[in-house]
This record gives C-alpha cells, sequence and structure tokens, in this order.
C-alpha cells in the first residue's frame, strides 16, 4: 500500500529506526529458524542433570541452566514464543479496538459513549495490574495470560482509532463522499481506515514491544508461560536460586527480551516521526 | 481554578465505578462455583449451601452487584480467604511502604530526567543528544525485574555494597510509626542510624524502578524543549541578549515542562506496575509483595482490592496532575469541556 511505502522510506533514512527494524527482522528469523538455529533444539524439554549450571563455554556459549539444558538453545526456542505472544496479543486487541473505535468515533449516541466509557475504564487501572488479576480468576498459564493481555490491551487500539475517526469524520473529503452517496461502511472501511493505519501501525509497533514485556514479567511472576517451556521471563525466575553463582543464568534470557523490545520500540519510534510530519520537521 | 479542580475530579468518578463493577464481573468468571470455592476443598454440600445464603450469592445477579457496589464504597472489601483479616486492613498497613518506594522513583525520574532531556536539546544532535536518546528507548525496553535481579547480583551479591533485600536491618526494626514512610519516621524518633539503614536499603530498588520513568520524562523534555526553542518569543529573548543558560532555564523549560508533568501522571502506572515486580525481588513489604503473595496463594479478594486501591490511587494522581498542570499552564484548565 503506498502509505506503508511512504512511511518505510523514512525510516531507512534513520539509522536509529533501521536498528530497530534490522533487530526485529532478525527476531522474526530467529524465531521462524528456531529448531534449525538452536544447537540442542531437544532442550526444549529434555534435561540433563549431570551437566546443570556449567558456565559459557564453546559447547555451551550462554552456559547451562539448572537442568543442564543449553541456555543459547531456549533463548533462540524462547525467540519463537515472544513472538507469538506479541502477534496474537496485539492481533486480538486490533480485532476488538478497531471496529469499537471506528463505531464509537464515527457515531454519536449512547452506545458510542458506552464503549468509550468501558476504554476508560479498562485505562483506570494499569494494565499488568488487570491482567494480573484476569490472569489468576481464570487458571493460570500461557493461553489466559495472552487472553487477559488482549483484553486489556484493547482499549488502546480503540482510544487511538476513536481519536483519528473523530478527525476525519469532519473532513472535507468524507463529506464529499457522502455527497456522492457512499454508504457508511464503505466510507469507514476504505477511507477512514486507511487514513488511520499510520496510527494504528505505530500503536501495534509500540504494542509488541509493551506486550513481550508484559507477558515476560507474568511468566516471571507465574502466571504465564509454566515450565519447561523456554520462555525468556520464567528462566530469570527459576535462575533466582542459583545466584550468585550462576550469573549467565538469569543474564542471557533477560538481554534477548532487552533487545527485542529494543527492537520493537526503536521501530515504533521511527515509525511515529514518519506518521507525523510535523514531528519529522522539529527534529531535523 | 477551584471550579476546575472539582469538575476535573468528577470527570474521573464514573470509570471508578465502572471498576468497581469490572471487579464484580471479574469474581464472576472465576470458574466454578464461588460458594464453593469460598467453602474450600473438604466442604459439604450443606456447609457450601450455607456460604450461598451468607453471602448473598443466591440472589440475583444486578441484586449481588448493588451490594458490592455499596461495600467497596464503604470501604468493606472483604476478608483475604488465605489470612481471613480483612484486605483493606492489609492493604492499608502496606500501602506507606509501596508510596515511599514509588515517591523516591518518581523524585529519581523527575530529577535526573529533565536536566537529561534539557541537556540533549540544548545540544541537538550532538553527543550527549545521541546518548540521551539511545538511553530513552532503552530504558524503556529494560524489563524491570531483570534489571532488579542483575543489580541485585552485582551490588549486593558480588561486591556486597548495597542491602540485598528489606527496607531496613532486621537489628533495627522498624521506626514508630506515624506515616508508615521509613524515612520520616526515623527522622521524627530522631533514629539517625535507622534512617541512614532505610536510606541505604532505598537505593536498589529505587534505582530499578525510576528507570522507565526517566527514560520517558527525558524524552519528553527533550522534544518540549526543541519544540519551545523554535518559537518566536526565544528567538526574541535571544536577539535581546539573554545568555542560554537563562534562556533555557526560564523561558524555555517552563513551556517545555506542562507535557512533562502530563507524562508523570502516566507514569505512575508504570511505577505500579514496575512495584509488582521489583518488591517481590527486593522483598520489600509492600502492596507489589501483596499481590504476589496473592496471586501464589490463589487469593482472589485480596487480588481485586488491590486493583480497586491501585485504581483510585491511579485516579487521584491523574487528577492531581491535571491540576498541576493547570496551574504550571493556565490555557489548559480552559480547554476543558
Amino acid at each position: 500500500m503506498n502509505t506503508f511505502r511512504q512511511m518505510l522510506r523514512p525510516i531507512l533514512r534513520d539509522p536509529v529506526a533501521t536498528l530497530g527494524l534490522l533487530l526485529v527482522l532478525l527476531a522474526v528469523l530467529v524465531a521462524v529458524f528456531a529448531p534449525w538455529l538452536a544447537p540442542y533444539p531437544e532442550d526444549a524439554y529434555e534435561s540433563h542433570l549431570l551437566q546443570r549450571l556449567q558456565p559459557p563455554s564453546a559447547a555451551f556459549p550462554f552456559g547451562t541452566d539448572n537442568l543442564g539444558r543449553d541456555i543459547l538453545s531456549r533463548v533462540i526456542l524462547g525467540t519463537r514464543s515472544a513472538i507469538t505472544v506479541a502477534v496474537s496479543v496485539v492481533g486480538i486487541s486490533m480485532l476488538i479496538g478497531v471496529p469499537v473505535g471506528l463505531w464509537a468515533g464515527w457515531r454519536d449516541g449512547w452506545l458510542s459513549e458506552t464503549l468509550m466509557r468501558v476504554t476508560d475504564v479498562f485505562l483506570a487501572v494499569p494494565q499488568l495490574i488487570l491482567a494480573l488479576a484476569l490472569g489468576q480468576l481464570m487458571a493460570p498459564g500461557l493461553t489466559t495470560a495472552m487472553v487477559a493481555l488482549s483484553l486489556t490491551y484493547w482499549p488502546f487500539f480503540a482510544r487511538t482509532v476513536h481519536a483519528e475517526t473523530r478527525r476525519l469524520r469532519t473532513a472535507l473529503f468524507v463529506d464529499a463522499l457522502a455527497g456522492l452517496g457512499a454508504g457508511t461502511p464503505r466510507i469507514l472501511l476504505a477511507h477512514v481506515l486507511p487514513n488511520a493505519a499510520p496510527a494504528i501501525l505505530v500503536r501495534a509497533t509500540i504494542g509488541m514491544g509493551f506486550t513481550i514485556l508484559t507477558a515476560a514479567l507474568l511468566g516471571f511472576l507465574g502466571v504465564g508461560a509454566a515450565p519447561p517451556s523456554p520462555d525468556w521471563g520464567l528462566a530469570v525466575a527459576e535462575a533466582r536460586q542459583h545466584l550468585p553463582e550462576a550469573w549467565w543464568f538469569p543474564t542471557f534470557p533477560g538481554l534477548a527480551i532487552l533487545l527485542l523490545v529494543l527492537g520493537f520500540n526503536l521501530l515504533g519510534d521511527g515509525l511515529r516521526d514518519a506518521a507525523d510530519p510535523r514531528l519529522r520537521r522539529s527534529r531535523h | 481554578m477551584a471550579r476546575y479542580i472539582l469538575r476535573r475530579a468528577l470527570l474521573a468518578l464514573p470509570a471508578l465505578l465502572g471498576l468497581i463493577l469490572l471487579t464484580f464481573v471479574l469474581t464472576r468468571i472465576i470458574p466454578g462455583d464461588p460458594a464453593a470455592a469460598l467453602a474450600g476443598d473438604s466442604a459439604t454440600p450443606a456447609q457450601i449451601a450455607e456460604i450461598r445464603t451468607r453471602y448473598g450469592l443466591d440472589r440475583p445477579i444486578w441484586e449481588q452487584a448493588v451490594v458490592h457496589v455499596r461495600q467497596v464504597l464503604t470501604g468493606d472489601l472483604g476478608s483475604s480467604i488465605f489470612s481471613g483479616r480483612p484486605v483493606m486492613e492489609e492493604i492499608i498497613f502496606r500501602l506507606p511502604a509501596t508510596l515511599e518506594l514509588t515517591f523516591a522513583a518518581m523524585l529519581l525520574s523527575i530529577g535526573i530526567g529533565i536536566p537529561l532531556g534539557l541537556l540533549a536539546a540544548l545540544n541537538h544532535n550532538g553527543p550527549i543528544d545521541h546518548v540521551v536518546r539511545l538511553l530513552s528507548v532503552g530504558g524503556l525496553a529494560v524489563a524491570s525485574f531483570w534489571l532488579a535481579i542483575m543489580l541485585q547480583l552485582l551490588f549486593a551479591m558480588e561486591w556486597d555494597v548495597l542491602p540485598l533485600r528489606g527496607r531496613s536491618d532486621l537489628a533495627y526494626g522498624a521506626p514508630p510509626f506515624h506515616t508508615g514512610f521509613y524515612l520520616i519516621d526515623s527522622l521524627w524518633a530522631g533514629q539517625w542510624a535507622l534512617f541512614l539503614d532505610s536510606l541505604w536499603h532505598l537505593v536498589l530498588p529505587a534505582v530499578t524502578l525510576c528507570l522507565p520513568g526517566l527514560a520517558s520524562i527525558a524524552r519528553f523534555t527533550r522534544s518540549g524543549v526543541l519544540e519551545a526553542l523554535q518559537k518566536d518569543y526565544v528567538l526574541y529573548a535571544r536577539a535581546v541578549g539573554y545568555g542560554s543558560f537563562r534562556l533555557a532555564t526560564i523561558y524555555v523549560l517552563r513551556n517545555a515542562i506542562t507535557v512533562t508533568v502530563t507524562q508523570i501522571g502516566l507514569l505512575f502506572g508504570a511505577l505500579i506496575s514496575g512495584a509488582v515486580a521489583v518488591e517481590a525481588i527486593f522483598d520489600w513489604p509492600g502492596l507489589g509483595t501483596y499481590a504476589v503473595q496473592a496471586i501464589l496463594s490463589a487469593d482472589y479478594k485480596a487480588l481485586l482490592a488491590v486493583t480497586l486501591v491501585v485504581g483510585v490511587v491511579y485516579a487521584a494522581i491523574n487528577v492531581l496532575v491535571d491540576v498541576l498542570q493547570a496551574l504550571i499552564d493556565p490555557r489548559v484548565a480552559e480547554d476543558i469541556r
């Protein structure tokens, strides 16, 4: 689509945003080819107690964990689950939030008003707290964590799309379209939505980073992924009992979180600048 | 101004009422029968029925909702399933610890973030600017629980220069209770050693917790200052001969800071979320630790109460921030519908 090509060009011109794009692309490649890239792919589930807690070496560049599993392999395998969780959560949130925002932004009336008040309620508590409560109440597990994160993230999309739709509703071209006899669904889907796409894309990119962080935290707190999953947050939690001896155990999974989230944040930042020409000018 | 404050406070009420209803809905999505869950594993059907009538679980759902709202409004959040004590009591007992930690983190975020942002903007596209930009994006990408553990590993375990956990050494115990803030209470009682010890214990958790806030404050200050620097009155002041330091602090910062102040309100949400992990790792006896214990013991009453209290504090902080913003920039108060 034209909008995306327009947004890609400034990204490639901005070295910091390009770094973000590269980090994200690298992580996606690692996630797709994880079973082939990991030196010991069977370490996702198998344990080797004889080689537990070994420091980094040529055989195990990131060392081994408390069950003798290769940490490098588990970091690589964990990329897949981190990205899957983030894509699912952001995807579900978009599926709920975008239609709600479109409708509430386009129409006036009690339904629109109610929808936006509901988003207020969800935004009245920090997302993590609500996700914790939801996750705990619906039997902890990875699926529950994903549902909880989606249920608490869609209001952000609803807000973004609502604001964009409100802005576009009074735009001249929308009036013209209505005058030419275009129906509401057509105006919303074929004209308003594409114009709101850059804002949605920025929100989604930043949401990916945010979701990876929160999901890792849920895993760390025991409300997300369960053993023996190679989840990064879970690995940091398991490492706590083996400190200070096994410094490598929490270090590498944590660095993986940092790099992936950094990638999404840098990319989101670049996209935001690209989507808002006013900001671009002020940044030179 | 008084009218503005009142109006802003009233605007927060519907969301809070909605939050109370949401917590009610949450208690009803628990898989299985809530009465059976309350009664425990070894309860007989008769006991479950007795609990059902006692807690009004046999009434129509809307009536239960009304009762729930009324109970919450009167400060009755029920009793912990785990300890049997009223959760409100437990929360009030733990709230000061969390507030002391979050305020300390917030002070660090503001105290370091604003000068960093200003410095970066004044050195636009210079080396300092690049470092601050990287820091402001990187700071938001660090998982707080991981940073907490890494700092613990380095400063408390390897080098042993800072305490590993807790609010004070066991040898000191707690100061006599006035505010619940150890730093204030120890001064109040004139216990200097305890004051220093509490301050020492506060360092690692507060540093961990301040990072995301520091990052976003530095970032918003930077862009606010950059924008303000392009205004005509700055050009004028410069032409008249103001030095750049005076210009930056008097003319630019005040106009740039309203954006930053909004961030501080949003920041509190991040601080509370971060506090859950940070408190659990540093054994800080606040709301975060309480929430984690509630998760581990499946104490849904406690967890919902934490959600509600956090919601109320969050709303209050955001009202406060809006008022503060209106005080700095009177145009804000006129903008409201």
